[in-house]
């Protein structure tokens, strides 16, 4: 890593810290943050109900976002190397519709509702695996299309075209699902960060650390990715096996934060030219490391404007990303001529 | 002296196998890479230099008989062993334009370096070397996508440089450049081949800059294959002739160019003790449809050029002096 990466992580990680922070303090319940600070250090509080938020609500939800920002904003990156496609990412290529519908199939079986809130244990890997299977599938969909397909642009739209018939195979689910389901998933959709319960937190990371650490690995091969393949495969990079294994990642990390955050939207896409603009440079060295944190700092920053309104409600996940993520990509795509990295 | 032979095919056949077809493009190709060499491959489009460059660049693999690198098959050969072995440089589209010039290089010390490709202090000088070599040190700390073509293309030679490989293969290095950069590439991998001992393979149109620095021409055909010698041997033994087989197109040995074949009607005398206006003096009459001839003629118009501004014709039995070709050409 440059010195440039170096110094960006460390301001990320003080960012990150702050944004925690002002993750445990804020919420819909209004409480002193001297209790806070009390139940961090686990003392006795004046009110039960404080404690059970912080524990309960506040620290699994602050962490769900500091990991989900990395993992999508990790698989975001990924994708845009490996299909050389500035423009790529978990939604738009539909890989994490893949993932809701294996999760609808799974919710299905299971009882009829697509909900994730209030799922036991046992049902947590069952839903994990159909998340990882349905992404997995639009992934090696999306693979196979891209040996067909050489233009960038039309890859992106046959992936949309992906995205759309899984989300009407999720239709036709919900129309057999009840009420009560329709109206969960209808909640899920909308995304949000407070899917994993304090008793689930530990797998969720598991299952997120693993995706992000393959990652890591496959810093070398993903550089020599930036020169298409037939140069990378003349630097001795086994392009079957990276692609597999880049498969296999980001159908992890995609999988594991939809089948509990929903389908969240532009993190992936949008992070990762945030991470390029900074540092100015397409080396995964510093730029994968800085994506990751900057991933978690723009969730965390979501998540904290989520939770604005205060006692009168919170505001759909899903509304906030696009708001955020949207301009960017404009940004970028107006003055592509001028941004090193498209030309 | 004998050179090194760095790479070598016997009884090759090449083609591309899709399931259980497979659809040859070559077969009998007999030919050898000597280091120290630069070898331009000529040929026109879709005589199958491609699929032979990648056929040696182990991309796609051989239908039958041997290919040997280094004395030993090239299938035998690991991923890794290959990429320390033969380096390419393509016209494939890189999305490298936010990798600084040096960190492109860097990318050829990946077969050398370890699991998270970290440059040792050797590493950085072989890069730094390479850099130097190829005239683009100066820019090393810019993005790729301020170079121009020209210097883009010496960064991807300096990226197979540091992969410090015996064979480095190019495909149309030359493709999009002007003729400045042209001559410069060229140039550069001549004095490469002989400096490093490289064997240098580069497929090219560029048949004037190939002839003037190629040690030795491979001249692909769809019906005489591959056939391979010193440029002047092959050139000297008339092989340019049937490079092309289009009939409107001849080999001109004087000046070692292709040029259309003149198929005008009309016949004319030229004369002139100078061979640069003789020959620029056909060149427009050519053009013109005029079969030139050297022996006068009865009834045959006759010039004589003295120098660029006087120019004598015989037309009719009326002579002239023209001042310029452009009046010549009028006149006619």
């Amino acid at each position: 890593m440059n010195n440039k990466g170096t110094t960006y992580s460390l301001a990320l990680t003080v960012l990150i810290l702050i944004l925690i922070g002002a993750n445990l303090f804020f919420g819909s319940v209004n409480i002193p943050a001297e209790a806070i600070i009390d139940t961090l250090l686990g003392k006795e509080v004046e009110k039960a109900s404080w404690s059970f938020i912080v524990w309960e609500a506040r620290v699994p939800q602050a962490l769900t976002a500091l990991l989900c920002g990395a993992a999508l904003a990790g698989s975001g990156l990924m994708l845009q190397t490996a299909f050389n496609n500035p423009l790529a990412g978990p939604s738009i290529l539909g890989i994490n519709s893949g993932a809701s519908l294996g999760v609808a199939l799974v919710m299905l079986a299971f009882g009829g509702t697509i909900a994730t809130a209030g799922v036991t244990l046992s049902s947590f890997f069952s839903i994990v695996v159909g998340a990882f299977i349905g992404s997995m599938v639009v992934m090696g969909l999306i693979l196979f299309f891209s040996t067909l397909i050489k233009s960038n642009i039309m890859l992106l739209i046959t992936g949309i075209m992906i995205g759309y018939i899984t989300s009407s195979a999720i239709s036709l689910l919900n129309f057999f699902a009840t009420a009560e389901g329709v109206h969960s998933y209808m909640i899920w959709g909308m995304g949000n960060f407070s899917g994993v319960s304090l008793e689930q937190l530990p797998y969720f990371a598991m299952f997120t650390l693993s995706g992000l650490v393959l990652a890591i690995l496959l810093i070398k091969p993903l550089n020599a990715m930036l020169l298409g393949t037939r140069y990378a495969e003349n630097l001795g990079v086994n392009i079957k096996r990276t692609r597999n294994l880049l498969l296999i990642s980001t159908g992890i990390l995609t999988a594991i934060t939809t089948a509990f955050c929903g389908p969240v939207s532009f993190i992936g896409l949008a992070v990762p030219h945030i991470a390029r603009l900074m540092l100015g440079t397409s080396n995964h060295n510093s730029l994968l490391p800085v994506t990751l944190l900057t991933g978690s700092v723009v969730a965390l920053l979501c998540n904290l404007i989520c939770i604005l309104p205060g006692e009168s409600g919170i505001i759909p996940l899903n509304a906030v990303t696009p708001v955020l993520g949207a301009p960017v990509i404009i940004y970028v795509i107006i003055n592509q001529r001028r941004i090193q990295y498209f030309n | 002296m004998e050179k090194k032979v760095v790479i070598q095919g016997q009884d090759l056949c090449i083609g591309y196998r899709t399931g259980k077809q497979e659809k040859m493009v070559h077969e009998h190709l007999d030919f050898e890479l000597r280091a120290g060499e630069l070898t331009c491959l000529l040929g026109a489009n879709g005589a199958g230099k491609s699929t032979l460059l990648r056929t040696l660049s182990a991309s796609q693999p051989s239908l039958g008989g041997d290919l040997k690198m280094l004395g030993k098959p090239l299938k035998d050969y690991t991923e890794k062993e290959r990429s320390r072995t033969i380096g390419v440089v393509l016209t494939d589209k890189t999305f490298a334009g936010g990798l600084s010039v040096y960190e492109l290089v860097a990318l050829g010390r990946q077969p050398h370096t370890g699991f998270f490709g970290r440059l040792t202090k050797e590493d950085k000088q072989i890069v730094q070397e390479a850099m130097e070599n190829v005239g683009i040190a100066h820019k090393a700390r810019n993005y790729v996508a301020e170079l121009s073509d020209g210097e883009r293309q010496k960064v991807m030679i300096a990226k197979a440089l540091v992969q410090e490989c015996p064979l480095i293969l190019l495909d149309e290095p030359t493709a999009f450049l002007d003729v400045v950069s042209r001559i410069e590439i060229m140039h550069l991998l001549h004095r490469l081949a002989i400096e490093q001992q490289k064997a240098i393979l580069l497929s090219t149109h560029d048949i004037e800059q190939a002839l003037v620095l190629a040690d030795r021409l491979w001249l692909l055909t769809k019906g005489e294959g591959l056939q391979c010698g010193v440029t002047e041997d092959l050139i000297l033994s008339h092989r340019m002739d049937s490079l092309f087989t289009h009939r409107d197109i001849r080999f001109d040995y004087d000046h070692g160019v292709y040029y259309p074949t003149v198929k005008g009607q009309k016949k004319i005398v030229v004369e002139s003790e100078d061979k640069t206006l003789l020959h620029w003096t056909i060149n427009a009459l050519n053009r013109h449809g005029y079969r030139c001839v050297s022996i006068p003629q009865e009834g045959v118009p006759h010039i004589r050029v003295l120098s660029a501004k006087e120019i004598q014709i015989c037309l009719h039995g009326q002579n002239h002096t023209c001042t310029s070709f452009e009046e010549l050409l009028g006149r006619l």
